[in-house]
């Protein structure tokens, strides 16, 4: 079962206290935008076999929502980060450049 | 002011622990930054409690302050204080970003006492229950089977559990359930 430590409360929560939210960092497109831009906002999403970021939130706890970086095929967890913020902290980079030599995930690498 | 009804009317039932409906309390949500000096200082003042730190209770069973999120505590006290608690509060706090309500009715509470206290909530809630790890004082927002619940520790035999009360009837069925005498697993208690 998967099991992510939420960086709000400390808890090491699985699945079970979770809601899943997502893509993270998605980029909003709003009025004004290009059709482009908006569809790929609205439409556009990674769906790795490898490295993804993703939005959680500890629903069934705290209530917070966070980011969590996990690899989909081997289910490694490679850590959580809170979400204020629009991309993931460089240490994290750091760690899964180090285990995943050349991922490359939207503009992050 | 009207009389508190009590969601179950004050039910009960007696197994491996007893569980007993509790209450009418007062209870008071309160939202702001936690970290202030203001904040500390005016929750001090008005409760008696010192704002608890990560996933803690401060004070005792019958008027505590609950951390439930890093800008949310739970101030529990008598059913007839929590009026006078919101208004000093949001006095004392006047002009900074803050929020107190009363919610005392919006939520249900059970006491559970006995020694299988911990064996109870385990079979119900993904929170590891071992006396080395979760200690009287700490306090942990989860789920009970279906729902969103939270419990503390007022000792190692006595646990108060909290749940929206619009699903307080399928809480109480659940305790009833997993305290049923022929139940017993030992896990937490031999
Ligand atoms: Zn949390």
């Amino acid at each position: 079962m998967l099991i992510l430590q939420c960086p709000y409360c400390g808890v090491m929560a699985d699945e079970t206290e979770l809601h899943a939210g997502g893509e993270a960092h998605i980029k909003r497109f709003g009025p004004g935008s290009s059709d482009e831009e908006f569809e790929g906002y609205m439409f556009g999403r990674e769906n790795p076999k490898g490295v993804h970021f993703e939005r959680w939130r500890h629903v069934n706890g705290c209530g917070k929502w966070f980011h969590a970086a996990r690899d989909t095929n081997t289910m490694e967890v490679f850590g959580t980060y809170t979400a204020q913020t629009s991309t993931p902290p460089e240490d994290l980079l750091a760690q899964i450049r180090d285990k995943r030599p050349g991922f490359k995930w939207r503009e992050f690498s | 002011m009207s009389e508190p009804v009590l969601p179950l009317g004050g039910a009960s039932y007696s197994g491996l622990v007893t569980v007993s409906e509790h209450g009418p309390i007062g209870q008071v949500t309160f939202r702001g930054d936690l970290s202030s000096e203001a904040v500390k200082a005016a929750i001090k003042d008005v409760t008696g409690r010192d704002v608890p730190g990560l996933r803690e209770v401060s004070g005792d069973g019958d008027t505590c302050v609950i951390w439930m999120s890093p800008d949310e505590l739970l101030l529990i006290c008598g059913y007839a204080e929590a009026g006078g608690l919101v208004d000093a509060l949001t006095e004392k706090l006047a002009g900074e970003h803050v929020l107190a309500v009363n919610v005392s009715d919006a939520r249900a509470a059970f006491r559970l006492k006995g020694k299988h206290v911990r064996e109870v909530l385990g079979k119900l809630a993904p929170v590891d229950l071992d006396p080395a790890v979760f200690t009287p004082g700490m306090v942990r927002r989860t789920r009970l089977a279906q729902v969103a619940a939270g419990f503390w520790l007022l000792d190692q035999e006595t646990a108060q559990v909290f749940c929206f009360r619009s699903v307080s009837e399928y809480m109480f069925n659940l305790l009833k359930t997993v305290s049923d005498p022929q139940s017993a697993v030992g896990y937490y208690s031999a």
